[in-house]
């Protein structure tokens, strides 16, 4: 059972749940629980967290089901965030850097083209390096930051899950990262919505692959 | 105690707001502004001053991106 995080202002809970759908069960999780006994994985979705009031996520990290999902996640639970999530994830420390508006400073919703990178852990063995992704963003704050001694580090431990192909970086982001995984590997996080993309119907299924990682990473980890 | 708590882009963080700030003000006949930076300022009331940095610290700024001064009024 993966559960979706669902915050005040959450937005892309209910798209998330019919992704992990696909491939698997999925529930929603609301932001005043702590019991997440009984999930394999966890989603922290897209959306506009408490009204990304101060700056995206800052205060849904204090929220009790993320503190619930820190202590998931130090346990080796796969966790996903995406967009708001991803935010949501940086400010909490469970994943390196932040995200700052967008170097045009407008909302940006398009397909992008996405390039996986070689990375390990749970989720980066369900995804082929060098494979691309053709992936919605819709964001305001996309920019993805950390310094450069951080960003040296973390391209040399393979901690770079996404970068947005060449010219497509919609953003301004460091480096054209799109997404990062963190030191164990099971905290993944991008700006991109994989569970926009997950029927030809709307133009790609791309997005599948990630949450049948996530659901993969569940089997990986009782097996 | 009332506190200001000033926050502001890292220095070499591209702010595009500061940038957007700069490009209009020819338009409008202000010449020779350069540099400008936006940032926030927090007015709050406090029972504890001790505590206000480590405040500043988990929540008003992230220190990756942002300084942060505070300003106690007496």
């Amino acid at each position: 059972m993966i559960g979706v995080i669902q915050f005040p202002g959450s937005c892309d809970e209910r798209d998330a749940v019919a992704a992990v759908e696909r491939v698997g069960e999925g529930r929603l999780v609301w932001h005043e629980e702590t019991d997440l006994s009984g999930l394999d994985g966890v989603v922290v979705p897209g959306g506009f967290s408490y009204g990304d009031y101060l700056r995206a996520g800052a205060i849904a990290r204090f929220s009790p089901a993320m503190e619930a999902v820190a202590r998931f996640a130090a346990e080796g639970g796969p966790v996903l965030g995406i967009c708001n999530g991803f935010q949501v994830l940086c400010e909490a420390g469970l994943l390196p850097g932040a995200l700052l508006p967008n170097e045009g400073l407008r909302f940006i919703c398009r397909q992008v083209q996405l390039v996986a990178e070689d990375f390990t852990g749970p989720f980066g063995g369900s995804i082929e390096s060098g494979q691309r992704l053709s992936i919605p963003v819709k964001h305001m704050s996309g920019r993805y930051f950390a310094p450069d001694e951080d960003l040296d580090q973390l391209e040399s431990e393979g901690r770079i899950a996404f970068r947005y192909a060449p010219g497509e970086n919609p953003n301004g982001s460091v480096r054209d990262i799109a997404g990062v995984i963190n030191e164990a590997g099971n905290v993944i996080g991008l700006m991109p919505h994989p569970e926009h993309a997950v029927d030809p119907l709307t133009g790609s299924d791309d997005g599948l692959v990630l949450f049948r990682a996530l659901a993969g990473a569940q089997q990986a980890a009782t097996a | 105690m009332k506190a200001k708590v000033l926050i502001r882009p890292k220095e070499g963080i591209l702010d595009p707001q500061g940038k957007a700030v700069e490009r209009a003000l020819p338009a409008l006949g202000f010449e020779g502004v350069h540099d400008v930076r936006v940032g926030r300022l927090v007015e709050l009331e406090t029972d504890d001053p001790s505590k206000l940095d480590d405040l500043c610290e988990k929540l008003l700024a992230n220190p990756l991106i942002e300084d942060f001064e505070v300003e106690l009024e007496q």
